[in-house]
């Protein structure tokens, strides 16, 4: 047995690692209380088998990749990463990149991933044409719109608890560069932000980073960032059409000590975070991908600054109507919280693609927190004025969150079970997670 | 036929095998996988063909069936630029050291075949004057040691073999690399406990034998400090050396 984490490194749980080689192995290591694997970025216990989990990683390959229409067949363990690195060159990219590029392809499915283009474009799974699963009963199926579409849209979404993706078929975006075209706004409280984002509805990709150690006539402070795909002729002279992703070299070496992060030391990095980029604001400059989509993926190990306990990500969306209200009162008790950290992100999501998927119309707000004191009944109450909106928490992120929570933001549950249960009848599949909130005890 | 570059790799189907065919191809080179198991290369083919669009070809090949070995290399349908041996078998020294069958295919695997296949190719490579050989050793090789001597001879063999190559066909207009990897989470290490700061992931092997190629470089250490490492473990006095377990 192996103690394993998510990224949030809580809980760290006991669990069998097993990599299987040949798709023919996965069937053989499917046992009661298995769950595959990507790279392992969802926060909380959604990759980890109650019994065993399958690390999917080794399935890297490329099956085949049509240029001229962009579409791509391919191993669920390749990484996002490696499409980008691979395919950019050649002017092609995911249509979706979420906030990290080290995400496997099968856990981008499995948690329907969404990116900075949700608003206009969707998520991951609008561009997955099909998918190759290994169900818990050990059949192999062919899942598509068209074909077994109860499996497709339950396993876009579904966690990873429909079974094993083993493959996918996708389309890529065609883009001229690498590079994109960026406009910076700085908002200067909540309502600022909000009315810029919906300004931004146009824009391709869309986010706010917010200042949540602002507070008073401050609260909700925020900078905005608007992008679109920069063609050849808006590069830098001397550009090259596809930048290098430099891979993360400097990183976090140690835990560092949980009072790293204290009230001081993230009011000064968010005044000066928002200083910096308020400085800019205004005009449109063009960047690289890499920075514009992945700024944490620059500092390998980054979730080591919460030191050993770990943290929590608070991830959930609010429906359009009445969301100021709640996210006003959300962000006004973290401010006197004062432990949230330097990443706080809000962001306009359209309708999801999947029955499980996370996102619904509405604003979806990102916030971290150290493992540490009362944080688990502080959040249980932010999730009451969550669900108490109509909203939801994005499964991928979660550790925590209650089955009452659960059952009241997610109304499709009842659907996506009994698709399950056609699945896997003997219920094999199944993570600490879907212990923790689907499971019948 | 394109005018590309093209390089062989025996042992294509291995993690370092296939790390090293993507790093070649994604460089531009033109490719041939040769393996014991044709089918399980055709995968990492495929993989190739749609990642860089270049040709790639799959060939059978025993290392310890060396009566096939002229045979193979007459088979080719050109000659390529570089032939790169990943093959190898670590084994498990505590068998091989009474199980004279293992202790054989191990000395073979890791010696005798990569030796006689690479010559083989460096007569060719002579006879046109041009092209780069490359061997996988190991820094096992570098000295015995209690825990593997076995395969730490027979990569010393085929060091020693690399060695002398090079010195005579570097005047041929003929470039050899020996590379030792040192610790590599793969497959064959796969439960080992490997040292984290000592241990690098197979890319980063294919990575280091492409710079090695073109560059000219003779020999590699994919981790720096396994250099150090080994300078120590070889300067240690024998009265000190044979008192260690490891």
């Amino acid at each position: 047995m192996t103690l394993v984490s998510g990224w949030g490194r809580f809980p760290v749980v006991d669990t069998e690692m097993l990599r299987p080689r040949a798709f023919a192995s996965v069937a053989d290591a499917i046992v009661s209380g298995t769950v595959a694997r990507g790279n392992g970025r969802a926060y909380g216990d959604a990759a980890i088998g109650t019994v065993t989990t399958l690390t999917m990683t080794g399935f890297d390959r490329i099956r085949w990749f049509d240029p001229a229409t962009g579409r791509i067949r391919l191993e669920a363990g390749v990484l996002l990463s490696d499409l980008i690195e691979t395919f950019g060159p050649r002017g092609f990219l995911p249509f979706v990149l979420p906030g990290t590029r080290f995400v496997s392809v099968g856990g981008a499915i499995a948690a329907d991933v969404h990116g900075k283009n949700h608003h206009c474009e969707g998520g991951f799974g609008r561009y997955v044409d099909s998918i190759l699963l290994r169900t818990g009963e050990g059949e192999l199926i062919e899942a598509s719109r068209e074909q077994n579409s109860d499996a497709f849209f339950a396993t876009i979404g579904g966690m990873g608890l429909t079974g094993v993706i083993l493959e996918a078929t996708l389309r890529l975006r065609k883009v001229e560069t690498g590079w994109i075209r960026e406009r910076v706004i700085s908002a200067s409280d909540l309502d600022a932000a909000m009315r810029a984002l919906d300004a931004g509805d146009a824009a391709t990709y869309s986010v706010a980073w917010i200042d949540c150690a602002a507070r008073g006539k401050d609260l909700g402070r925020s900078l905005i960032y608007l992008g679109e795909h920069a063609g050849k002729d808006e590069l830098p002279a001397g550009a090259a059409a596809f930048p290098a992703g430099k891979h993360p070299g400097l990183g976090v070496p140690i835990d560092l000590p949980s009072m790293t992060l204290n009230r001081f030391s993230i009011r000064v990095f968010n005044e000066l975070y928002y200083r910096m980029g308020a400085r800019r604001a205004g005009g449109s400059h063009v960047v690289s991908l890499y920075p514009y989509f992945f700024p944490l993926d620059s500092l390998a190990d980054w979730n080591r600054i919460y030191g050993k306990r770990g943290f929590l990500q608070h991830q959930c969306v609010i429906p359009e109507n009445g969301a100021r209200d709640v996210l006003g009162e959300i962000l006004g008790r973290v401010a006197r919280r004062g432990d949230a950290s330097f990443l706080a992100v809000l962001k306009k999501l359209g309708e999801g693609e999947g029955i499980l998927s996370f996102p619904l119309p509405g604003y979806t707000l990102a916030l971290d927190f150290p493992v540490r004191g009362d944080i688990l009944n502080f959040l249980d109450e932010i999730d009451r004025l969550v669900v108490a909106a109509g909203g939801r928490l994005y499964l991928a992120k979660d550790a925590r969150q209650s089955r009452e929570t659960l059952e009241a933001g997610y109304p499709a549950l009842p659907r996506f079970n009994a698709i399950r249960k056609a699945l896997d009848p003997a219920g094999n599949i199944r993570s600490k997670l879907s212990q923790r909130l689907f499971d019948e005890v | 036929m394109t005018s590309r570059k093209s390089v062989l790799v025996l042992g294509g189907s291995s993690d370092i095998g296939r790390a090293t065919a993507r790093a070649f191809a994604k460089a531009g080179y033109d490719v041939g996988l040769a393996g014991r198991d044709v089918g399980a290369l055709e995968p990492d083919a495929a993989d190739l063909r749609a990642r860089y669009d270049v040709e790639v070809g799959v060939h059978t090949f025993d290392v310890l069936d060396t009566a096939s070995f002229e045979g193979f290399v007459a088979g080719l349908a050109a000659l390529p630029d570089v032939v790169i041996s990943i093959v190898g078998l670590l084994g498990v020294q505590e068998s091989a050291q009474s199980d004279l069958a293992q202790a054989t295919a191990i000395m073979r695997s890791n010696y005798e075949g990569p030796a006689l296949i690479l010559g083989l190719f460096a007569e060719k490579f002579l006879g046109r004057g041009s092209g780069t050989l490359v061997g996988v050793s190991s820094v096992a090789g570098d000295r015995g040691r209690a825990s593997n001597y076995v395969y730490g001879s027979a990569k010393a063999g085929f060091s020693a073999f690399l060695s002398g190559l090079r010195a005579r066909a570097s005047r041929g207009g003929v470039h050899v690399v020996t590379v030792k990897p040192g610790f590599v989470r793969t497959r064959m290490t796969e439960g080992m406990k490997l040292i984290g700061p000592l241990t690098v992931e197979a890319p980063v092997v294919g990575a280091e034998i492409l710079r090695a190629v073109e560059s000219k470089t003779d020999i590699v250490y994919v981790s720096g400090r396994w250099r150090l490492v080994m300078l120590i473990i070889k300067t240690l006095p024998e009265a000190v050396f044979k008192k260690l377990k490891f």
